[in-house]
């Protein structure tokens, strides 16, 4: 019986499968791609920029008056599939832009195959700088961890009259460990010495219990203690701290930007400060509000750096198809690259020669259980 | 007899020749007569297919035809694919790379071909697979099971903290793309005929005698731990060799690609093809590689005429993990047990199938 | 180190290692009488949190009677897994069992991953539990005495179910000679449901457990927890209740005090526990308090 089942579940998929390939051709549309990680340890990140991306489409359906239809590939988190997923884009789907993906290390494996075939690429948070060196087709809308980590190691010395800092980090994130390599170099540069790093403290993926880390780093009285890293594992970390009765601030990156950090730390994060993207509070950002309010009224939750990225992202390559004149991958690659003061989500964005963007933080605070604008910081 | 040896060879050289044009057309070197390459998704999956069967071959060695249950296949991959990486890739790559702290001299200037690199990682992975199996292979069953888990595990956190070697975290990029079909399924087609070879000789019907019975083995006079050995240590070198393979397709690496769910998803492929089976393993992977991509559609929109159902992303690997659960449950000795494919027995159940039709 | 930076990590340690303790019985009972590393143990810790965070802000129910539920439809998954994943092949060699058993656990976190979304979600914590207290200068969050005070209890009634009622004897039976139990009249099928049912009941308390002290839950939260908590049993001896708790609270010591002692090294702390576990299984395989178990011929 469960046989039976079992081959009649297949036969329907098939079926299912052929059908879907025959709905898909419809002329006058222009096709974007999308790869992110939807299942795997990164989905959480996925998903985020994913709904970005969905509500900035529905926003803006059309381009050069035909309509635009995304692909999504998962990449389950999984170099491989990356690849696949950008293969199976360009070679199936025909996609004449990509937009993905978050994770420095699925954007790099993808980055030779779209070079190879031409098709311009726009990363929403790889910040990992060598995803775009040697690309002309990568692109980025977020800035790179150099800059920013020289946002907080300012922030740290200037604002909160730092001398000494602490920095722990998750050693398997690449994120974590570019952000608080330039955090270091940053606030060394700054305060002359170099062991005003007292010490760098690593945890794992998975770690929850920071107690011992904590401990440490508090035995050496830091002014500050910089923890990029994941928005839960921060906030929990900050909670145990708190619970300890070490008080010293605590400093972030922008993965810190999300409703949970709050909900997950509670009181305990009062007074952290994290550098992100954009802030709804911010001057003069207009396409933040429409966004702000587009995305609490589709998901009925406040919206995060990633959605923001994702949402840029989309609308950067509108843009630039728009510039162009025509859907054509070379000549969208090239408007891309020619960039210049776009006015996103997340701040005016112009690429620079590397294809990263270049343009402010702003740095963030929990005050109240919210985060609160602070400051903009431009790039030099 | 000689009749039936000729037939072989001429049956053996007709399979090469055809699979040799279907390469060369897959990989456009037929493009001189007019017929073009194939669609390069296409040939990436056969590429990956290919480097898969190599893991599952390298797998089921131990865990099939030895009855060593180890999961410590991804550390292995990952001796294996950093080794080549890091001897393969440009001194100028390196810097680029190595931009946080840098390398180990005199490794950073080193940068050698292609296919010594992939000897070289292998031939490491091999001497990390014989210190891990001196005192691993004493142990049995799950426990040995769990302690090559840790070893893995162990290697992988290593290569994550040395970053003077490894990169850490950030891993290797621009690896050079050297890996086309003729690489993936010559390395897959040499390793199936040496496996096959190694288990008909009689060291390898040593290593399914310790499997059926390591006592009746030991009394026999097999010398239990050096075979064990051995064959770890094989499994361990060709482990390697996919694992260089893998990073010269992807052309970047970290140390994450080399978690438990990568072996896991080996040894599911082992199983489905059934422990103790070259070709069920060859034949697994192609299924599961092709499989995992086609069941693509199901997270895609799907338009039935006026409806339209909105894709679920992430339902594919509901469904591939089920229908793993329901081969492992239902059919726990895969798709041929510890049979081969051969030219006989590819023929009768296509005939029982037609008898059986006229018996009903 | 000063002594109150000691006293200080000597307690987060305890509450660490309480809380492996907790979730080191659920496996190591299951291993005891069916000898299956069971992978999917550590998914049930991510079924229950997610159970009880569904009940408590979905369903709007208190939090008593949420964490109850929790538990029962934990235990009834356990059972379940065990009836349709690990009953029919029973017969078959111990590995296949172990594979269905990684098959299973690739399956829950995947479902987990399209259910509940791979975002991490904030787990309510009720109020009191996450202050701290002050004893002799050193803090100590309220979470900890709750963790230790459910492992205590936890293990008392257990040992009083093993040692002293006839399922627990018949657990016993099974566990020292399968086929002789079942002979001598053992109702198998059931003794091994309600094994999966208790042991999956302690995975779910475990699982509320580790939320409530870190409240962030996401889909694939059990994974570490659940290999920590695998190795903490084979120290302790595996099939050997207490010893799954000594095992825990050591492995929970050993972390912290390799991360305080030499902080370095930070980074290898998971590789630390590996470690540990290599070396118990190549220098002393029953662990700490396990029973020499026979190879069977």
């Amino acid at each position: 019986m469960l046989k039976r089942t079992f081959g009649f579940g297949i036969a329907v998929l098939l079926v299912l499968a052929m059908l879907s390939g025959c709905g898909q051709k419809e002329a006058k549309e222009i096709r974007i791609g999308v790869f992110e990680p939807m299942t795997g340890s990164s989905a959480a990140g996925g998903q985020m920029t994913w709904e970005g991306i969905q509500l900035a489409n529905e926003l803006y359906p059309e381009v050069l008056g035909k309509k635009v239809v995304l692909y999504l590939e998962d990449n389950k988190t999984d170099k491989n599939e990356a690849a696949n997923a950008v293969t199976r884009l360009i070679e199936q789907k025909k996609v004449v832009a990509i937009i993905g993906s978050y994770g420095s290390g699925l954007s790099m494996a993808a980055g030779p195959i779209v070079m190879k075939n031409k098709i311009p690429t726009v990363g929403c948070s790889p910040t990992n700088p060598l995803v775009t060196v040697d690309n002309p087709y990568y692109f980025r809308v977020c800035f790179i961890d150099p800059f920013q980590g020289k946002v907080m190691a300012k922030y740290a010395y200037n604002d909160l009259n730092a001398r000494t800092a602490v920095i722990i980090r998750d050693v398997q994130d690449p994120y974590a460990v570019g952000l608080a390599q330039y955090f270091k170099e940053a606030f060394i540069a700054l305060t002359g010495k170099t062991d005003s790093i007292l010490a760098e403290l690593e945890y794992n993926t998975g770690d929850q219990d920071f107690t011992a880390q904590l401990n440490t780093a508090a035995g050496k009285k830091p002014d500050v203690i910089f923890a990029p890293g994941a928005y839960g594992d921060a906030a929990i970390m900050i909670r145990q701290a708190r619970q300890m009765k070490i008080n010293c601030p605590f400093l972030g990156g922008d993965t810190w930007e999300a409703p949970e950090f709050i909900q997950i730390g509670g009181e305990a994060v009062e007074g952290a400060a994290l550098s992100t993207h954009y802030s709804a509070q911010a001057p003069g950002t207009e396409a933040a509000k429409t966004f702000v309010e587009a995305y609490r009224k589709k998901y009925n939750k406040e919206p995060n750096a990633f959605a923001a990225l994702g949402f840029d992202a989309y609308c950067l390559i509108l843009d630039a198809i728009n510039r162009a004149g025509k859907a054509e991958p070379q000549a969208i690659r090239d408007a891309i690259a020619a960039t210049k003061n776009f006015k996103g989500v997340t701040g005016t964005i112009t690429l620079d020669e590397n294809g990263d963007a270049n343009k402010s933080a702003v740095i963030l605070q929990v005050k109240d259980g919210k985060f609160v604008y602070l400051t903009t910081v431009e790039p030099d | 007899m000689s009749t039936r040896g000729d037939k072989g060879i001429i049956r053996i050289i007709v399979v090469a020749v055809v699979l040799a044009l279907l390469l060369a057309w897959a990989e456009g070197d037929l493009a001189f007569i007019g017929i073009g390459p194939w669609d390069a998704y296409f040939v990436r999956i056969l590429n990956l297919a290919a480097i898969n069967a190599v893991l599952a071959l390298s797998l089921n060695l131990v865990n099939g035809f030895t009855g060593q249950f180890s999961l410590g296949h991804a550390g292995f991959m990952a001796v294996g694919a950093y080794t080549t990486s890091l001897l393969v890739m440009t001194p100028q790559m390196k810097k680029t790379v190595f931009f946080m702290e840098p390398m180990f001299e005199p490794l950073d200037r080193i940068c050698i071909p292609f296919l010594p690199a992939l000897l070289i990682g292998g031939a490491v992975s091999c001497v990390f697979g014989v210190l891990v199996g001196i005192p691993a292979l004493r142990l049995k069953g799950d426990y040995l099971a769990i302690a090559t888990l840790g070893f893995a595990e162990i290697i992988r956190l290593v290569l994550q903290n040395v970053r003077r070697l490894t990169n850490g975290a950030l891993g290797l990029k621009g690896i050079p793309h050297v890996v086309n079909l003729w690489w993936t399924f010559g390395v897959g087609i040499a390793v199936f005929l040496f496996f096959r070879g190694f288990v008909r000789s009689s060291f390898g019907r040593a290593l399914i005698a310790i499997r059926e019975n390591e006592t009746a083995a030991e009394l026999m006079g097999i010398d239990i731990f050096r075979h064990k050995l051995l064959a770890f240590a094989i499994s361990s070198f060709v482990t390697g060799v996919g694992g260089g393979l893998m990073a010269s397709l992807l052309t970047t690496i970290d140390p994450v690609m080399f978690k438990l769910p990568t072996t896991f998803q080996i040894l599911l492929t082992v199983v489905l093809g059934g422990m103790g089976s070259l070709s069920g393993s060859v034949i697994a992977a192609f299924i599961v590689t092709f499989m995992t991509e086609f069941l693509r559609v199901v997270e895609e929109p799907i338009h039935l005429g006026v409806w339209s159902i909105q894709g679920i992303p992430g339902l594919r690997m509901v469904i591939f993990s089920a229908l793993l659960v329901i081969v492992v449950v239902f059919y726990p000795r895969g798709l041929l047990g510890n049979k081969e494919l051969t030219w006989e027995n590819l023929s009768s159940p296509v005939s029982r199938l037609f008898r059986r039709r006229v018996a009903s | 180190m000063t002594w109150s930076l000691f006293w200080s990590n000597l307690a987060n340690a305890v509450s660490l290692g309480s809380l492996y303790s907790l979730v080191a019985i659920g496996y190591t009972m299951v291993y005891g009488i069916l000898r299956l590393v069971n992978f999917a143990h550590a998914d049930l810790l991510m079924v229950a949190a997610y159970a009880a965070f569904y009940g408590v802000l979905v369903f709007r129910l208190p939090f008593a009677i949420s964490v109850l539920l929790a538990i029962v439809l934990t235990a009834g998954v356990g059972v379940l897994i065990e009836r349709r994943a690990y009953r029919p092949l029973r017969d078959s060699p111990r590995i296949t069992a172990m594979i269905s058993a990684i098959g299973v656990s690739f399956l829950l976190e995947n479902l987990g991953l399209v259910l509940f979304t791979g975002r991490p979600k904030s787990f309510p914590v009720p109020g009191f539990l996450g202050a701290s207290t002050d004893i002799a200068g050193i803090r100590v969050t309220n979470i900890t005495f709750v963790i230790v005070f459910v492992t205590a209890i936890l293990l008392l009634l257990l040992l009083y179910v093993i040692h002293k009622t006839k399922t627990g004897i018949a657990m016993r039976a099974l566990a020292r000679d399968f086929d002789t139990a079942r002979l001598m009249g053992v109702d198998v099928d059931s003794v091994i449901s309600l094994t999966f049912a208790i042991g999956s009941a302690l995975a779910a308390v475990g699982g509320i457990m580790w939320a409530l002290k870190f409240p962030q839950i996401n889909p694939l939260m059990g994974m570490m927890p659940g290999l920590k908590c695998f190795i903490a049993a084979v120290f302790g001896g595996i099939g050997n209740v207490v010893g799954a708790v000594i095992g825990g609270f050591l492995l929970g010591v050993a972390e912290i005090m390799l991360v305080a002692f030499l902080p370095s090294v930070s980074g290898y702390r998971d590789a630390f526990a590996f470690i540990i576990l290599i070396a118990t299984l190549l220098f002393r395989p029953t662990g700490l308090l396990g029973e020499k178990i026979g190879e069977k011929v």
